[in-house]
């Protein structure tokens, strides 16, 4: 009962510590909102409008009815028509263009003539996951320009063969808005709770109020609980308030449970708390509690998969990335948005979330009192 | 006393600026010196996050696992399914029936399913048009995306093996051959590691130095100061070079990392590099600066230069997703973020080189941000007390 008192009283102070000011309490909320909205729009790898131009030095009726083909598709905006093969490089070197389509002066004639037709497709390497998307998105149209061509008997049917017809479960319209969403709430809710907690027992021990409250009738255990739970509640309420956002703002389906993603949530953050309060304990200014905080979430959220699959890591990366916490949660949450997991299917990312929280936590209480100067 | 007073007089204004400064640089100098975080926010964390980006980072796909479900025993199947087995984008394993290969892919031990109907052979070789059916998990779109254009590349490699084969007579049709100028191998890394720098600068341009006046007004340090003869330009000065050495620091040390260790092309020229990034740099500095200087608490400094610092520098500036494919407001919120105008500018500058039409209005934009940031900044050291 005593030691519930003390406790009350900690967390008290702790939240009076962030909420008594106007821009501290503002910071909790606010911005981390607004992030989670504009990096949900920006956080995508589909492209839209890539800037082309085309040299068509066929001319022909089947030339401009491929330029129509890649122009329908959405996917492509046209800046510029060349007259000749000199301006290429120009328009490319400038980024007016991100990727010239060169139909040669045979196209028309080599089609009607049954030899096949070369399109030269020429690419800004300068960022290359756009250019082989772009490429990709291209390579479908020229298959669906292959397929009207025999349709409307310019070419013989049967075609090159084989087709390949594709589908993706999970999320048929391949929006990769879906992927990164659905996992980004956990990250930013991460941000904030690392921020919080990682500034917390370094500031007061840069003002010298942490001895006053080691010298006060605390146990480390009870400083631990009180430090930890302004960062808990406020993680959690904004990672549940952007999942609400996902669904109901990014439209990103919710095929799981509620509760499974309530368990998720609130391992993942007691787990991240543990991370901060342990970076925190081992700074003895704000500075380093902030740069202790970055230290780790850069990595952390690098290679968690948040942005690219970490199959592709080499092994030494991925045997590092079996104590990445943040790699975890993103998995359970793509789970249970798309896939549809329950409480029982979230297990395997569960338990070694619990396992680094149980090591960082009682690390960190043990660490409040043996840093020494 | 009245000497010194005499002294002072007699000594020439530059005499006296260079002798303030001296005084502020050695203190700013010593504070970075003693606590070990900022050297290593200088030296470490390049090369830290020069490794995770490097090797972390690839968007490319190779051994992507599928399952391939083959009720076909003719040989036109068995010799697709082999082409998929020898290509270097994808490994196979066989899977005796659809719903075990549906159990893996739930599972996620495979990424997709390629599925062969009994009746491939026989179709292909009566009505030469049979089809492959391709399943795959969605869920990480941009990987699917990339797998669906892989697996389209070896049944269009095998189609003209056949023709060249005489099993079948393709129709001749429009192919495309692409060349990526730049880049020609589409080398992820060459496009992370460059961005990179954006973020290491912008760590130690705007992270360190929000803690640094908003520590001294914290402290009470900063009210020293003002009682000293520092003018507020002194004081600026003294916390914009050190810093700046640092981030220079840190950006020649990745740069050369990125060039001996990984490989990446560096085709611009060195002295464009130092010009770009000190503006750059700058802009960083006065930004960070002030901040600090505005809001006075370090804790708040901190949090707020997380969020309108380095979270824009990692995902609002090009460095990672592409800006130009973002609805409209996103795309001209990222324009007030220097962060944006230095990943386009390292990217040009690493791999295309000094193309001056590219990099002057990046430049001139950043320019301005680092002008009009320092002058805040220099506002906002005031010399006065809240009363």
């Amino acid at each position: 009962m005593k030691s519930l008192h003390r406790i009350l009283a900690l967390m008290i102070k702790e939240f009076a510590m962030i909420l008594k000011d106007k821009k501290s309490r503002f910071i909790v909320i606010g911005p981390p909102l607004l992030q989670f909205f504009v990096f949900g729009y920006a956080a995508t790898f589909d492209l839209k409008d890539v800037r082309y131009a085309v040299l068509d030095e066929s001319r022909g009726t089947l030339s401009r009815q491929f330029v129509a083909g890649v122009e329908g598709s959405g996917h492509f905006d046209l800046v510029a028509n060349l007259l000749s093969e000199y301006e290429i490089e120009d328009i490319i070197t400038f980024e007016t263009a991100r990727l010239v389509i060169h139909i040669g002066p045979e196209f028309d004639r080599n089609l009607r003539s049954g030899i096949p037709a070369g399109v030269q497709v020429i690419a800004d390497g300068r960022n290359p996951n756009v250019a082989l998307i772009a490429l990709g998105y291209l390579g479908a149209i020229v298959g669906q320009y292959n397929q009207t061509l025999v349709t409307q008997g310019i070419v013989n049917p049967g075609g090159p063969g084989v087709h390949l017809v594709e589908r993706a479960w999970f999320n048929s319209n391949l929006q990769s808005r879906w992927f990164i969403v659905s996992a980004l709430g956990g990250v930013i809710s991460m941000v904030v709770v690392m921020l919080l907690t990682s500034l917390s027992v370094a500031r007061e021990r840069e003002f010298g109020t942490f001895d006053q409250l080691l010298v006060a009738p605390f146990t480390p255990g009870e400083i631990l609980l009180g430090k930890s739970l302004p960062g808990m509640v406020f993680g959690l309420l904004d990672a549940l308030l952007f999942s609400a956002g996902a669904v109901f703002w990014f439209g990103v389906p919710f095929r799981g449970t509620i509760a499974a993603l309530v368990l998720a949530l609130l391992c993942f953050i007691i787990t991240m708390v543990g991370v901060g309060l342990l970076v925190s304990s081992l700074s003895m200014t704000m500075q380093q509690g902030l740069l202790g905080a970055f230290v780790f979430m850069m990595p952390a959220v690098i290679l968690s998969g948040l942005i690219s699959p970490t199959e592709n890591m080499p092994h030494w990366l991925q045997m590092g990335n079996f104590i990445n916490p943040v790699r975890y949660i993103i998995i359970a949450l793509r789970n249970i948005f798309l896939q549809g997991a329950d409480t029982a299917m979230i297990w395997p990312q569960i338990w070694p979330l619990l396992l680094i929280a149980g090591v960082a936590l009682p690390s960190a209480a043990w660490l409040f009192r043996h840093r020494s100067q | 006393m009245t000497i010194d007073r005499q002294q002072i007089n007699e000594m020439s204004r530059p005499a006296l600026f260079l002798m303030r400064m001296r005084g502020i640089l050695r203190k700013e100098t010593l504070q970075i010196l003693r606590d070990p975080s900022s050297i290593a926010l200088a030296i470490v964390m390049p090369i830290v996050l020069l490794f995770i980006f490097g090797y972390g980072i690839t968007l490319d796909a190779r051994n992507v696992p599928v399952a391939i479900v083959s009720d076909d025993s003719g040989p036109a199947g068995r010799d697709l399914a082999a082409r998929f087995d020898l290509s270097p984008y994808f490994t196979t394993s066989p899977a005796t029936s659809m719903a075990e290969a549906v159990t893996l892919l739930n599972r996620k031990h495979i990424d997709g399913i390629i599925c062969l109907k009994s009746d491939f052979s026989a179709a292909l070789q009566s009505k030469n048009q049979a089809p492959v059916q391709m399943i795959l998990n969605g869920i990480d779109a941009n990987r699917a995306r990339l797998i669906q254009g892989y697996a389209r590349g070896i049944i269009s490699k095998w189609g003209e093996l056949r023709e060249a084969r005489g099993e079948t007579a393709v129709t001749p049709a429009v192919t495309v051959t692409h060349r990526v100028w730049f880049n020609e191998t589409a080398e992820s890394r060459n496009f992370m590691v460059p961005g990179l720098i954006t973020l290491i600068m912008t760590l130690i341009g705007i992270l360190l130095t929000a803690l640094v006046v908003a520590r001294e007004w914290e402290r009470g340090t900063m009210e020293a100061m003002l009682v000293t003869p520092l003018r507020r330009l002194d004081i600026l000065l003294g916390k914009v070079l050190p810093y700046y050495l640092l981030g220079m620091m840190g950006m020649g040390l990745s740069v050369g990392v990125a060039v001996t260790l990984f490989h990446v092309p560096f085709r611009g020229s060195i002295a464009v590099l130092l010009l770009v990034s000190s503006i750059f740099m700058l802009a960083c500095l006065g930004y960070g600066l002030f901040l600090s200087a505005a809001i006075r608490i370090q804790f708040v400094a901190a949090q707020i230069s997380v969020i309108t610092g380095f979270l824009p520098a990692l995902f609002l500036s090009g460095l990672i997703f592409d800006l130009e494919s973002t609805p409209v407001p996103i795309q001209i919120i990222s324009h007030i973020f220097p962060a944006r105008y230095f990943v386009d500018i390292s990217h040009t500058l690493f791999m295309a080189g000094d193309i001056w039409p590219v990099l002057l209005p990046d430049v001139i934009v950043l320019a301005g941000m680092a002008i009009l940031f320092i002058g805040l900044a220099f506002r906002n050291i005031s010399k006065r007390l809240e009363v």
